[in-house]
């Protein structure tokens, strides 16, 4: 992917050279197709990725991540560090500079006062802001002369760049919102239909969940960019139909999220109309084996409950019986039927950046149906009544085994089942509907936060490039549980002193490598545990026509992060 | 043969009292009728074929429809073998495999007997309800006015929309309590039969009306029989043929739109197989594979034709001013 | 008639309150929950929050109150504001969605257009169709037009669009390559060549919605044709002498004609509530798509707004279709 990317480049800066330094809109019309349809242009109101990507064509931030996940300075003149001065020694403050010159698509300057508003809009309480996470911890933005922006921090922060970082947090121009915070924030449905910004394109019509044109911003700060004139951005219809007509039909340029299955996107591809591209970000399929004792028998405040030692799941606590679920997987087989280009086989709950990546754990990418039964049988545990199903002091080897409702999973779900027959595990499967799964409710028992079931599947990943605050995910606090109604994100109920004093000692490091290496080590703590099974590193598969040219894939930042470096190959 | 004749007419003479013909039952005439409409033999042939294929198959064909086979996945039918000798076909899975190696076949059989099961038991509850409805309102004068003013209630709700809302809001409570499978089909069965009652009921209101005033109904009160067994001993069985007619369009409704919804996604869970849901899972593949849209379509399409046919008869066959013309 | 009319239209306002109340309160009873799709990133006091902006926190009553005075007293402000420039709207909250954040209406004006230009045309293509396919079988009843009539209204009946729908992308689009599979809804008719353009990219939703069409008034047809054509009307006319093709299209016709145009109102509400399935195979983005959308994402207020609109257009329909068979036929008289 990434030596074609490369090539991609290197042709594009010999043979294509004219088409860089074309004029703006010199290149027409470019057509985008999102099966899922935007419903809104400002990222702030809802927190869905087609909002967020369809909006980083027009609003911007003042860094991104580029397709390798490194920050690049978008709208600020470069990136602050202790080096260069612009963090505080003591990081407890961070200051930007904006580059000079820099307009909104209407004309006027974009000034400090445009980011101490965002700061503002976003955290009012009464706003619903989908991003308040971004703003986490920042006491206050202030203006630092003609062009810097100081953010300061409650507390000392080693990874300072969220506020205004990425996709996600966003710029907004005061002039428009300024009526618009707290409550009032939905009534200005015209400014979060067609919100100013400083990107490479302005709104020319928005129709939720249906369609929205763009035209090139006139006041957009390289006047030589972006090469189209004018975007379609059309919505709805299935992953099938989106993949359809940019690889078969090419009635349009860039689909997006083409989630199917592997056969049928290379079947598409071979219409050699267009190209199939994955960027992969964090997510990862895995398998959670539930720490605490999930029995039905066992009333509401004890059932996956954690309870401090007492109350620990029967044998799943036993690293021994997870690494032989593990080891019975053939991941190689669940992503060639299931994911395709759009995953890869993986050992980590923390696969990226490649900073943070660990390498100890990869012996799990080969099946071993025998191995996984000679652990079991030297761990003690044999089919001792003759029934299929291994046993040791009277307890089966027999799993409930739940995931939410979509057909790729329940594929998994039935080639696990099988696996696991071989290794004399008998295991129980059930779907939940997404909706319920994920959907958070206290008061329903099938949520994946209530984990009322041994083992649970499904696909986690964090936002940005920075693993602090989502290994911090299994922290002993964050445990759910009655007392904080079942909202935490510690699903599995992992819970080790010696973790706590790594992600403790994380958020007071702010040098880069040592991060890497606290980051590996836990990541191979909870693996060793056995109590989290990695299965699917997940990209995310898109796919542009063989006439587009400049896509770089990225899941850091918006997919489209550098639409205004794509063009038009002429053949 | 004179002999014969010259027998029989001596003998009938004398057996004067007799009727020359037995006589003839209704069902006989309606029958005969029947029979002369071809569109509706055909029909009810293939209705009754498919049944017993969906009923009788699993004993025969002995695959589980779940069962996955990798290394035999992706087989196309037997049948292609006509203009493609290249193939990849096994004669042990006559319509082929699906991407994870089910067997078509099985997959056919077990995802008929959803689809049927829907369409059989959401029929019969409309029409449990629908005549109830209908003959209450017909016979008790009382409760006529309030009991039309629901129909016409029912009759303005958007059904579809209704449907669909219905569905995706109470499929978890559902499931949780009767599990994945039974939760849906007494989800949906329950949907299809409550929001299909109306026609039935207005139908079958209109034909009590007329036939309350009938003498033998007159008869049968003046004796002191009760309402309940007048309406069952004579006034059900004369409203029989409207309640069949109703009965084969709700049938014929019922499974489409089951397909319908399994189609946009929100009928039976995903593992479990219905002709509307192996047709919309075959849509991304149907160029490659285009048995795997065709074979569900098909069926889907051919029960409800042989119903709205069969139909189509017995309105012709139940009618007594159109028999015997 | 006019007070008949009037009657039902004060009639028909409780029947309408009940129905909003019912559907508020299926959709009430629903357990999703509007964050769902929020991505897990999301941490859950910022769901919380988010929550709480929508107004979920409320009591049930206080909500349908809210919902009730938006509607029927915020709306008609708004239109009568458009209409005449008046200000009498000015912020007043209207129906908000809850995906867009925007006054629900406002999107289904939008929608409008597109289901209309579709689902409408279908159904007048339907009914062109229809009609002399309906007399002509009537007419020659038994003959093998009528069977062949009768064979292709049942296949109408029988193949559910998602599976006809499917078939003509595959053929036309797919491997012909004649027609576009995916619709444009911003394509805007300026001349010869762009008018070509829409109507390629609506000859296969069209014509798969106006199969169904066709099929139930062709069969309605024949059957009120072959009730008026063994009327004694008929041989009267014939008997002095009139020709038959006066008899058939002036007498009969104008006879039968009346409950078909009955039927045809029935049907109309059926065209703003748009064509679920047919919009979301071909990409019409039109009210159906919208609804389904609204209920995958639990957009409780789209929802409501887009079923209750259905509601009231169902029950005017059915008074206008009432209304007009008694305008239509001097026998019917309404007391």
């Amino acid at each position: 992917m990434k030596i074609r990317t490369l090539l991609m480049g290197a042709v594009a800066a010999t043979a294509f050279a004219p088409a860089a330094f074309a004029e703006r809109g010199s290149d027409g019309q470019l057509n985008i197709i999102y099966w899922q349809a935007p419903s809104t242009m400002n990222p702030f109101l809802s927190g869905g990725t087609k909002e967020i990507e369809a909006a980083s064509l027009v609003l911007e931030s003042l860094a991104r991540f580029n397709d390798s996940g490194e920050i690049v300075p978008w709208l600020a003149e470069d990136i602050p560090t202790i080096e260069n001065g612009g963090v505080a020694e003591d990081l407890t403050s961070i200051t930007w500079t904006l580059k000079e010159g820099l307009v909104w698509s209407d004309g006027s300057a974009v000034t400090a006062d445009d980011l101490i508003f965002t700061h503002e809009y976003c955290t009012h309480p009464e706003g619903g802001c989908a991003q308040a996470s971004y703003f986490d911890g920042v006491a206050s933005v202030e203006a630092v002369g003609d062009r810097g922006v100081r953010i300061n921090f409650e507390s000392p922060k080693p990874f300072p760049y969220t506020a205004f970082v990425g996709a996600e947090s966003p710029i907004l121009q005061k002039a428009q919102f300024q009526e618009c915070l707290g409550t009032r924030a939905p009534e200005c449905t015209t400014a979060n239909f067609g919100p100013i910004g400083t990107g490479p394109f302005v709104v020319d019509e928005f129709r939720p969940n249906d369609v929205i044109t763009f035209i090139a911003n006139e006041n957009y700060r390289d006047p030589a960019k972006p090469a189209f004139a004018t975007v379609t951005f059309k919505g709805g219809g299935d992953a099938a139909a989106a993949a359809r007509s940019v690889l078969e039909t090419g009635e349009f340029d860039y689909a997006w999220n083409l989630q199917l299955a592997p056969d049928v996107l290379s079947r598409m591809e071979a219409a050699g109309k267009g190209t199939v591209v994955a960027a992969y970000g964090t997510s990862v399929e895995r398998l959670h084996l539930n720490q605490t004792n999930a029995d039905p028998a066992l009333g509401p405040d004890q059932r996956s409950v954690y309870m401090d030692g007492e109350n620990a799941h029967p044998f799943l606590t036993d690293p021994k019986v997870g690494q032989a679920l593990s080891m019975a997987i053939d991941r190689a087989l669940i992503d060639e039927i299931g994911y395709g280009a759009g995953g890869q086989p993986t050992c980590n709950v923390l696969p990226a950046p490649e900073l943070y990546a660990s390498t100890a754990n990869d012996g799990c990418l080969v099946q071993d149906i025998e191995g996984a039964n000679a652990l079991l049988d030297e761990a003690g545990w044999v089919d001792s009544n003759g029934n299929g199903v291994r046993d040791k002091d009277g307890i089966e080897l027999s799993v409930l085994f739940q995931t939410s409702t979509n057909a790729v999973r329940q594929d998994t779900q039935a080639l696990i089942k099988d696996w696991w027959s071989q290794i004399g595990v008998e295991t129980e499967l059930r779907n939940v509907d997404a909706s319920v799964f994920f959907g958070g409710d206290p008061g329903s028992p099938d949520t994946f936060q209530k984990f009322y079931a041994d083992i649970e599947m499904y696909t986690n990943n964090f936002a940005g490039v920075d693993p602090e605050a989502y290994m911090a995910n299994w922290l002993c606090a964050d445990i759910p549980s009655p007392e904080n109604q079942w909202q935490g994100n510690n699903i599995q109920r992992f819970c080790r002193a010696e973790y706590d004093a790594l992600v403790e000692q994380m958020s007071t490091t702010a040098d880069l490598e040592q991060r890497g290496e606290l980051a590996k080590q836990m990541n191979d703590m909870i693996m060793q545990s056995y109590s989290i099974i990695p299965l699917i590193h997940r990209g995310n598969p898109s796919a542009h026509i063989n006439t587009l040219g400049g896509v770089k894939m990225s899941d850091w930042d918006s997919e489209l992060w550098n639409i205004a470096d794509w063009y038009r190959i002429d053949n | 043969m004179t002999d014969q004749n010259a027998e029989i007419e001596t003998f009938g003479a004398l057996k004067d009292k007799e009727p020359q013909k037995e006589p003839r039952s209704q069902w006989r005439d309606v029958w005969d009728q029947f029979r002369k409409h071809k569109g509706a033999l055909i029909g009810g042939g293939f209705l009754l074929f498919i049944t017993l294929f969906v009923l009788i198959g699993p004993l025969v064909w002995q695959v589980d429809p779940k069962a996955l086979d990798i290394r035999n996945k992706d087989l196309r039918p037997v049948y292609t073998l006509l203009w493609d000798s290249q193939a990849n076909v096994l004669w042990s899975r006559p319509f082929g495999t699906d991407n994870l190696g089910r067997d078509i076949m099985a997959t056919l059989i077990a995802g008929g007997q959803a689809s049927l099961a829907v369409g059989w038991a959401a029929m019969i509850l409309s029409l449990v309800i629908g005549t109830m409805v209908g003959v209450t309102a017909g016979y008790f004068k009382r409760l006529d006015g309030i009991l039309m003013r629901i129909t016409d209630l029912f009759l303005s709700l958007p059904i579809l929309p209704l449907l669909l809302v219905a569905v995706t809001l109470f499929r978890q409570p559902l499931r949780a309590t009767f599990g994945p499978e039974g939760g849906m089909f007494i989800l949906i069965v329950g949907i299809i039969g409550i929001t299909s009652w109306m026609p039935t009921a207005r139908i079958v209101r209109g034909e009590i009306l007329a036939l309350k005033e009938r003498e033998f109904v007159l008869a049968a009160r003046s004796i002191g029989t009760t309402p309940f067994l007048i309406i069952r001993r004579h006034l059900l069985p004369n409203v029989i043929s409207p309640i069949m007619v109703s009965a084969t369009l709700g049938l014929a409704t019922a499974i489409i739109t089951e397909s319908a919804l399994s189609f946009l996604g929100v009928g039976f869970p995903s593992d479990f197989p219905t002709w509307g849901k192996l047709l919309s899972d075959a849509v991304p593949r149907m160029e490659e594979f285009p048995e795997r849209v065709m074979l569900p379509g098909i069926l889907i399409s051919l029960t409800v034709l042989s119903v709205n046919y069969l139909g189509d008869g017995l309105r012709d066959a139940l009618d007594p001013r159109i028999r015997g013309r | 008639m006019l007070t008949y009319t009037i009657r039902r239209l004060f009639l028909s306002l409780p029947t309408l309150l009940f129905i909003s109340l019912v559907i508020f309160l299926l959709l009430q009873l629903a357990p999703g929950d509007p964050m769902a799709q929020v991505p897990l990133t999301v941490p859950p006091e910022v769901k919380e929050r988010m929550r709480e902006a929508l107004g979920l926190g409320e009591p049930v009553h206080v909500q349908y109150w809210k919902w009730l005075v938006q509607f029927f007293w915020v709306e008609p402000q708004v239109i009568i504001d458009n209409w005449f420039g008046t200000s009498f709207s000015e912020g007043k909250l209207r129906v908000l969605s809850w995906q867009t954040r925007s006054p629900v209406m406002d999107i289904v004006v939008q929608r409008m257009p597109q289901t209309l230009w579709v689902v409408g045309m279908s159904y007048i293509v339907g009914i062109l169709i229809a009609l002399p396919i309906g007399i002509y079988s009537a007419y020659r009843q038994y003959s093998l037009f009528d069977q062949a009539g009768t064979f292709v209204s049942m296949i109408g009946f029988s193949i559910p669009p998602f599976f006809s729908g499917v078939l003509v992308i595959v053929i036309f689009s797919v491997n012909l390559g004649w027609f576009p599979s995916i619709y444009d809804t911003t394509h805007v008719v300026t001349d010869w060549a762009s008018f070509k353009v829409q109507l390629q990219q609506m000859v296969m939703p069209v014509m798969v919605l106006a199969l169904q069409t066709t099929a139930q008034i062709s069969r309605f047809m024949r059957a009120s044709m072959l009730d008026n054509l063994n009327q004694d009307y008929v041989r009267t006319a014939r008997a002095k002498g009139l020709k038959e093709s006066v008899v058939v299209m002036v007498h009969v016709l104008r006879n039968s004609m009346i409950p078909i145009i009955t039927v045809i109102a029935l049907g109309i509400p059926a065209i703003f509530g748009g064509a679920i399935i047919t919009e979301t195979l071909f990409k019409v983005n039109g009210i159906g798509q919208l609804l389904l959308t609204a209920l995958f994402a639990n957009d409780l207020p789209m929802v409501m707004t887009l079923t209750f609109i259905f509601a009231i257009l169902i029950v005017l329909f059915n008074l206008i279709a009432d209304v007009l068979y008694g305008v239509l036929d001097p026998r019917i008289r309404y007391d």
